[in-house]
């Protein structure tokens, strides 16, 4: 059932979709070696993207190409462009402190800080400069990611004594409450119990309404059950030895798993590799 | 198959006899801790009044009096020794853990080490060279910034280590949801290294508390109140050297009962990192 209401909606909004993210022939060195090669990709508004292949293959390098994380890595290099809206990320005048702000990011690993629960998420909104009293804001994140009716009791507890489950939906809570324009969530449930990975997912199909959401998972009937559009990398080793990942398809999420254009991607859904 | 254990084969007796013997050693390297610290407390509580906190040194083959000016010249000097070390020190970790390349921290935290084995008699000479010779006077001064130096590379080392502790995951959300480097740093690592900053600072200031070697060129000793920062100024350490080697009963007695109050110190300033690391949270 799910299937064809995705569909439908991806027929209905193909016309349109409104791009906020362009990586155009994004190539990623560390140090010398390549490790993404010539990726083009847009992300489209208010949908959830995802980013799957095997290990290695630079789907995670890709994404926090996004929110210029990967400036932390001494050894990062980036030729190429990537594009949010139409202004070049990359670009020498970009603050990436301001590129952050918009663009917000889940980790692998739930990582509170350890403050407490309303001290988490109202720490973005108050490096962002909002003023007086964020209760409001802090409830309103909380019940955005699913979390409020678990904590409202115990706000002042640490962010650390919470399930792992829970403390995911805190660092979630803790990104929108910046209010972005896109969440990137890299494997954000692969540290998580299946009972907490399907209220994550819930959760992503309610929250793209407002934001637009990239996720890259390892789970393949993740991205099949939460995802509009399909991304599948894989990773090939040239001639130097060195491992380098590059885009194979990237289309509506129902075409990539049901009827991919490409063998690579037929065998890795099927789980014969990888 | 049979599985029982035979307990005269080689393996199972080569196991038991290691046991007993790194045990032995055990008890071996406790007895001199144990010696001393008995020793001192026999040796100075006879002593431990409130006279001994009050009043000061006597004159030779005058009976009674206390090691007040001593407890508080060690006070002064290394709390003024702590003002400049902690500062320095925590920013210069701060520095070499968040900020700085991996190349350059490298060859500080190597110089760190080489400050860190220095012998601190050696600092004491430095320091009379710098501070005594040029200001012609024995001062408080003098020994506070001897007693800094020797802190500071264990401020900085300790600070270094608990902020690597913190993990990296922590200082990615924060500058996930747009948190520059600085607030990153200021606002969610060192909050949560705290506890292990805050230890780390004890034990420095507990060693410092100590040191004999770094006072006797440059704060030197007085019988009296230490009354300028610029004068002479008596210290627990010092006043222990000093008082152990004469012939006066009574002054020997006062050297025990101020060892005895430097152990309680450094024994404080344990409890209170100790307290402090209970908060820990990585």
């Amino acid at each position: 059932m799910r299937h064809y209401s995705v569909q439908a909606d991806s027929l209905i909004n193909s016309q349109a979709e409104e791009t906020v993210l362009e990586a155009v022939n994004a190539n990623i060195y560390y140090g010398n070696f390549l490790a993404l090669q010539d990726v083009s990709i847009k992300i489209a508004r208010h949908q959830i993207t995802a980013f799957i292949g095997p290990s290695g293959c630079g789907k995670s390098t890709l994404l926090r190409c996004f929110n210029r994380l990967n400036d932390l890595i001494e050894s990062f290099r980036l030729k190429g462009q990537i594009y949010y809206h139409d202004q070049d990320l990359y670009s020498r005048h970009v603050d990436p402190v301001l590129v952050r702000r918009r663009i917000g990011m889940v980790f692998q690993k739930p990582n509170p800080f350890p403050k407490s629960i309303y001290d988490n998420v109202a720490y973005g909104p108050r490096i962002n400069g909002v003023k007086g009293n964020l209760d409001d804001l802090v409830e309103q994140s909380l019940r955005q990611a699913a979390l409020w009716d678990e904590v409202k009791d115990k706000l002042k507890a640490s962010g650390l004594s919470l399930s792992g489950g829970q403390q995911q939906r805190l660092c979630i809570a803790r990104t929108i409450a910046v209010q972005p324009d896109v969440v990137l969530m890299d494997e954000p449930c692969s540290a998580l119990d299946p009972i907490s990975t399907l209220r994550i997912e819930e959760l992503m199909t309610e929250l793209k309404e407002k934001f637009t959401i990239v996720i890259v998972t390892h789970n393949m009937q993740q991205a099949s059950r939460v995802s509009d559009k399909t991304a599948f990398f894989n990773v090939q080793t040239n001639e130097r030895g060195g491992k380098v990942g590059y885009l194979v398809e990237y289309d509506d999420t129902v075409k990539v798993f049901t009827n991919p254009r490409e063998t690579y991607t037929r065998d890795y859904i099927a789980g014969r590799f990888g | 198959m049979d599985l029982t254990r035979k307990s005269s084969d080689w393996r199972s007796l080569f196991n038991t006899a290691m046991t007993v013997v790194a045990g032995a050693f055990v008890v071996i390297a406790l007895i001199p801790l144990l010696a001393v610290l008995s020793y001192v407390a026999i040796r100075g509580l006879s002593r431990l009044n409130l006279e001994l906190l009050t009043k000061l040194p006597p004159p030779p083959m005058v009976p009674g009096g206390g090691i007040a000016n001593a407890i508080v010249g060690t006070l002064i000097m290394v709390g003024l020794a702590a003002l400049i070390s902690v500062p320095i020190g925590v920013a210069a970790a701060i520095f070499l853990a968040e900020f700085s390349r991996p190349a350059t921290a490298r060859w500080i935290r190597f110089a760190t080490n080489v400050l860190n084995g220095v012998p601190s008699i050696i600092l004491g000479v430095f320091a009379y060279a710098a501070l005594v010779v040029t200001t012609k006077t024995f001062s408080a001064y003098a020994g506070a910034v001897a007693l800094s130096i020797l802190m500071l590379p264990t401020i900085i080392r300790t600070t270094d280590e608990a902020l690597k502790i913190v993990p990296q995951e922590i200082r990615w959300a924060a500058l996930g949801i747009g948190a520059a480097k600085y607030q990153t740093v200021m606002q969610v690592v060192i909050p949560a290294a705290l506890p292990t900053i805050i230890t780390g600072v004890t034990l420095a200031i507990a060693r410092a508390a100590g040191e004999t070697a770094p006072l006797i060129f440059t704060a030197l000793f007085t019988q009296f109140w230490p009354n300028s920062l610029t004068q002479p100024t008596p210290s627990l350490a010092v006043l222990v050297f000093n008082f152990a080697t004469v012939p006066f009963k009574n002054q020997q007695e006062l050297a025990w009962a101020a060892s005895l109050i430097l152990v309680l110190l450094v024994l404080l300033t344990s409890i209170v990192s100790r307290l402090a690391l209970r908060r820990k949270t990585y």
